[in-house]
């Protein structure tokens, strides 16, 4: 089979390398190395610890809010008269989910950058767009969209029947999403704070391109290790910090899997 | 970039029906929401156009053609792509349609190894390559695979991002060509054909593959838009494509990268929705 093979040499080979450095301690000293969890817990401690939780909670706050928003917008679409709307918002939506990287970057940074247009319109001064809040703000630009697209059927599997058999039997509004929106919906919403927060925590391209390292993030961390001035050992941090994000990065795939499989139950 | 994410088909059936009062939150929304999504580019064009002195101009536009570096790096970026397309169809295709036919175990091992990529974020996968050819460069200095190592580094073409893009596509190729084969049925297609007495090659190339044309289409612009805006493998690793020529202009003129990701966008958005309106006609 040639894609195993291929999958096999592209794939299995750097993966293995980086286990391999991961556990690979480098004594300064001597220059010999022997295999151990030295660079693991260092990666656990600061500086590194910083990054990694800097980018925890980037990722969560974009995630939760993105979550929030994207449903809400979901549900003024899909209860909206007009199906033009809805057809516009979920093509822009597939479209602008996979707007990341570099070009978002710039977009906003000529909106609200330090020469940005809205940033001297409104005197907002320097440095609103390059800390932990802009990022978030940036983040969302594809998360929100993400969400739509995620929650988008679930909504639809509500049925309005649902509905109009909640109103009859004399229940309120609240009690509707209390007892039967929010409990059906509950799988594909989780499912869809954990895609976004792997989606904002894996981001690179927009971060480096944007705020350079004024926000400490572990995949910008990861990055300087690698290109900057590389100390004797330091390399292997890098390693082991690729490897912290590969087993956040399994985490999220451990929970999305199953609650996309439940989900998926009440969408026929 | 990391999901590429597919568009929901539209329901059946009429839109719920209105709740009391829902009208004046549901206007809110929208709005802050179009406020959200359409400021940001409506005002980086603004940006682009804008000239020093208050009047409106292009210039930076036309900047980019003779912008040191363009074509290079552009055509650097659609060589890889269409080495991507076709790298990642020939290895996808044989192996899903030979999971279907005749070996049926191979499905959810195909659907592992697609999925393992998403697992493993872009940032980590280029650290271990980059410590994998290092290694490799040191490790087999005296033998003849050393001389491979160098030439899938070749500047001009590297062939070592071709296979990174093929692992990172490969989750969205799989997708996309696994609902194609979903909606139609192979083994009867193949098995007619064969009866009638069509070669192996004439069932690929005259039967199967027409069928799968919306799918191949689907996967190729996939792995096309991927390529195209993909910056992290290929900035770590220190060849300048596309995405990472972009950055690198941004250093000397602000307004030329704007412009430049604006058309990179309106290239990718063109794509993609060319491949959700070919996926809107066919169902």
């Amino acid at each position: 089979m040639p894609l195993l093979t291929v999958v096999a040499v592209a794939f299995g080979i750097p993966v293995l390398t980086l286990l391999a450095g991961a556990f690979t301690v480098e004594d300064p000293a001597t220059g010999t190395s022997t295999f151990g969890t030295a660079n693991l817990s260092r990666s656990l401690q600061d500086p590194y610890l910083g990054t990694i939780s800097s980018s925890v909670r980037l990722s969560a706050v974009v995630a939760v809010a993105g979550a929030v928003a994207g449903t809400i917008l979901a549900q003024a679409v899909i209860t909206s008269r007009f199906r033009a709307l809805r057809e516009t918002v979920l093509t822009f939506s597939g479209v602008l989910a996979n707007f990341g990287g570099v070009p978002l970057a710039f977009v906003w940074i000529a909106t609200l950058g330090n020469s940005g247009v809205v940033t001297t319109m409104l005197g907002l001064g320097s440095g609103v767009l390059y800390n932990f809040w802009g990022l978030a703000l940036v983040y969302l630009y594809f998360s929100v969209p993400l969400m739509v697209l995620v929650v988008t059927p679930a909504l639809d599997g509500l049925r309005p029947q649902w509905r109009e058999a909640a109103y009859n039997s004399g229940a309120t509004t609240w009690q509707f999403w209390r007892h039967v929106g929010v409990p059906v919906l509950a799988p594909a919403l989780l499912g869809g704070v954990v895609l976004l927060f792997g989606g904002a925590f894996a981001a690179y391209a927009t971060a480096a391109a944007m705020v350079g390292s004024t926000v400490p993030l572990v995949t910008l961390q990861i990055a300087d290790a690698l290109t900057g001035d590389v100390l004797v050992g330091y390399e292997n941090i890098a390693l082991a910090l690729s490897l912290d994000m590969i087993v956040v990065a399994l985490l999220v795939m451990a929970v999305y899997l199953p609650l996309q499989r439940r989900s998926s139950r009440w969408l026929r | 970039m990391a999901a590429v994410a597919v568009i929901p088909e539209a329901a059946a059936g009429p839109a719920a029906a209105t709740p009391r009062g829902g009208r004046v939150w549901r206007r809110l929304v929208l709005g802050l929401a179009a406020l959200y999504f359409a400021v940001p580019m409506a005002v980086s064009f603004w940006f682009t156009v804008r000239t020093g002195d208050g009047g409106l101009s292009l210039a930076a536009y036309g900047r980019i053609l003779s912008a040191p570096g363009f074509v290079p790096s552009l055509l650097l970026s659609l060589g890889l792509a269409a080495a991507t397309i076709t790298l990642v169809l020939l290895l996808t295709l044989p192996a899903m349609l030979a999971a279907r036919l005749g070996a049926p175990r191979l499905g959810p091992l195909l659907e592992v190894i697609a999925t393992l990529p998403l697992v493993v974020p872009p940032i980590t996968y280029v650290v271990g390559i980059g410590t994998a050819l290092r290694g490799g460069v040191d490790a087999l200095a005296a033998t003849p695979l050393w001389a491979t190592l160098i030439a899938i580094q070749d500047e001009r073409f590297p062939v070592v991002l071709v296979l990174a893009y093929v692992m990172l596509t490969l989750p969205f190729a799989h997708r996309s060509l696994d609902a194609g084969l979903r909606a139609i049925d192979v083994r009867t297609l193949v098995e007619a054909a064969r009866n009638l007495g069509a070669s192996w090659p004439h069932v690929l190339f005259r039967v199967i593959m027409p069928n799968l044309r919306p799918a191949l289409a689907g996967a190729s612009f996939l792995t096309l838009a991927l390529v195209m805006g993909e910056y992290t493998v290929a900035a770590l690793l220190g060849y300048q494509t596309f995405p990472v020529w972009i950055v690198t202009v941004s250093g000397n003129d602000g307004q030329l990268s704007v412009a430049l990701s604006i058309l990179s966008l309106l290239l990718i958005w063109s794509l993609l929705l060319t491949l959700s309106g070919a996926g809107r006609r066919r169902s």
